[in-house]
């Protein structure tokens, strides 16, 4: 009887088949879906990818930070600004931003990274707060009330309505399979090994030479520049951006960090589950206003103290599935003729 | 003379900061525990000094006597029935549980007081003010870092004085040997707990009387209170009122400059404390 390692399992295989269909019907959806539809699902995959994203940083790196917002906001107000007074295509402009959040995003860690733990995450926080303070600050953009996307600008996306509908909504489902796919091939890659073991024990990686400040740095400048560019689309969806709300704890960190944390933190399935999920319970209670959050929050609680890795930890536990192909497995001949 | 004015503000306003970060230094240091909800928790003790001034028709430094048990207790039971299943190795459940914990009580304070912004009324001492040495200073800004001077100087004592204190520090150095010499980790993590939020009432009692406060300003609290401990130093509750005194005539010189610039200013100060000097001015542990 010999064995072999191998990587994929037959629920992968299946997942990735049902996953290619899902594609192609969800890049159809201008043609089947209505127009407030069309707005929702935009929105799910930039929630998604700031899940996926949070999830790379805070559920591997170990970097817990209550302040991406500080980056989705950045995205935004370049967006308006290259636009604005640089005369950029739109998508030109989102994408400058990603490459300019992702430059400003190394001073940043260099002060912050000198922070620990916990510690760390509320210097994210302040870092935001600079952010929005020096962007209410710019009376070219508005100031503390913001400003609203010029109509030419708007224009230049499409001509007709439903056609910026449809790109908008291509863009976000773009992006969100952009980020799924880096995600995962980072993290099967040889530097997510190394991340993969900061995760399980930092002390261990740095034993086995894996340079930990590094790994930490390159995966919050990367992430910083793909938070701006989600930053950039949730605001071209918007048409409309303020400090307040370009750089809104509750809308770009608590909800993602609930995303993360109901799904199950440090697994890829986490993030797609918890948006999912999310979505599931804000529109079956958003009409309950504050009520909805207190839940949410409550939710998040119990997860943490009864399920730590959240509902796909649940499901993992009860079943061998894995969606996305990190792990390695053992598979012996035996097996093979058991299928 | 306008800047000194704007100096002696600033140093009475970091009175207050050093409030609401002696809470945060005091469990930081007993239990490794950052509380993110901590912000609120001092926006919680203002709205429960309004509900009990205008209920009781009392004064708010009378409704102290009630809101500090009160804080207390909750504090108590808050560390015991949830806090403390979050300790260990892993930062993220704590960090996780307070945040949820901060987006609950936002919001339940939102659905129960509205989202107008109030203020507590304190009669006649919140205009007075004294003549002293050319400058012209509120009672109420030289009461509140009065207030400070002798909240730290009361944890200190506890800390180094007394048997809870002996139990604080032991369970910090080693939670398990405290343990072994008959020691309650949960009841002592509990105990810190609510002298945390026993401190929290006051300087959520003073903020109410200061300015107005809805239930959206916590976060920037905590974030004061943050700046103030990490400026003066971890562990070192004498460094964190020096803390809070620099981010507060940061802050006023901040404002001097430009009324846009006061909280930016703080923020700055921070960083270039961060930038230069890590570990705060005036450590007292390292880690």
């Amino acid at each position: 009887m010999s064995a072999r390692i191998v990587r994929t399992s037959r629920s992968a295989q299946v997942a990735m088949v049902i996953a290619a269909f899902g594609l192609i019907v969800l890049a159809a959806a201008p043609w089947w879906a209505g127009r407030a539809d069309l707005r929702l699902l935009g929105e799910i995959y930039l929630y998604l990818s700031l899940a996926m994203l949070w999830n790379l940083m805070a559920g591997y790196a170990g970097l817990v930070s209550v302040g991406q917002q500080a980056y989705v906001g950045f995205g935004g107000y370049l967006l308006f600004a290259l636009t604005m007074f640089a005369g950029l295509h739109p998508i030109v402009a989102i994408l400058a931003g990603g490459v300019l959040a992702g430059l400003l995003s190394v001073p940043v860690a260099v002060l912050i990274f000198r922070l620990k733990g916990a510690y760390f995450a509320i210097g994210t926080w302040v870092m935001a707060e600079v952010f929005r303070l020096s962007f209410a600050q710019a009376s070219s953009l508005g100031g503390g009330s913001g400003s609203s996307l010029p109509v030419d600008v708007v224009k230049s996306l499409a001509d007709s309505r439903s056609g910026r509908e449809a790109l908008s909504y291509w863009l976000a489902l773009g992006a969100a399979v952009t980020v799924i796919v880096c995600v995962y091939l980072f993290l099967r890659s040889n530097r997510g090994l190394a991340l993969t073991a900061i995760r399980d024990s930092e002390v261990a990686a740095a034993g086995l030479g894996i340079n930990i400040w590094r790994t930490k740095l390159e995966v919050y400048v990367v992430t910083s520049a793909f938070t701006a560019i989600i930053g950039g689309l949730i605001f071209l969806q918007k048409l409309r951006i303020s400090p307040d709300a370009a750089f809104s704890v509750n809308d770009w960190t608590a909800f993602v960090i609930f995303i993360v944390v109901i799904g199950g933190i440090g697994t890829l399935e986490g993030p797609i589950i918890g948006t999912i999920l999310f979505f599931l319970l804000r529109e079956t209670l958003a009409d309950l206003g504050t009520v909805y959050l207190i839940v949410l929050g409550l939710v998040a609680i119990v997860i943490m103290l009864k399920a730590p890795k959240g509902v796909w930890g649940l499901i993992r536990s009860r079943f061998d599935l894995e969606l996305f192909p990190l792990s390695y497995r053992v598979r012996t001949d035996a097996a093979d003729k058991g299928r | 003379m306008d800047w000194i004015s704007a100096i002696v503000q600033g140093t009475l306003l970091g009175g207050l900061y050093a409030l609401f970060a002696a809470g945060l230094s005091l469990i930081f240091g007993v239990m490794r525990l950052v509380n993110i909800a901590h912000g609120d928790l001092i926006v919680l003790a203002a709205y429960m000094g309004l509900s009990t001034t205008v209920m009781l028709g009392i004064h708010p430094f009378v409704a102290l006597l009630i809101v500090m048990p009160v804080m207390a207790g909750i504090g108590y039971v808050l560390q015991r029935g949830i806090l403390n299943r979050t300790l260990g190795d892993d930062i993220l459940p704590p960090l996780l549980v307070t945040f949820g914990l901060s987006v609950i009580l936002q919001n339940a304070l939102l659905e129960a007081y509205s989202a107008d912004p109030q203020k507590m009324n304190a009669g006649v001492i919140e205009t007075a003010s004294v003549p002293v040495g050319g400058l012209t200073l509120g009672v109420l800004p030289l009461l509140t870092f009065g207030i400070a001077v002798a909240v730290i100087a009361g944890l200190q004592f506890i800390f180094y004085r007394t048997s809870l204190g002996r139990a604080f520090r032991a369970t910090s150095d080693n939670s398990d040997i405290a343990q072994l010499m008959g020691l309650n980790k949960t009841h002592v993590f509990g105990m810190a707990m609510a002298l945390a939020l026993a401190v929290t009432a006051i300087a959520g009692i003073l903020l109410g009387i200061r300015t107005s406060f809805d239930p959206s300003v916590g976060g920037a609290r905590l974030i004061f209170g943050f700046e103030a401990v990490i400026i003066g130093g971890l562990g070192n509750l004498w460094g964190t009122l020096a803390g809070g005194v620099i981010l507060g005539v940061a802050q006023t010189i901040g404002a001097k400059i430009d009324p846009g610039w006061q909280l930016l200013a703080g923020h700055i100060a921070f960083l270039v404390v961060l930038a230069i000097r890590p570990q705060g001015l005036f450590p007292r542990v390292s880690h």
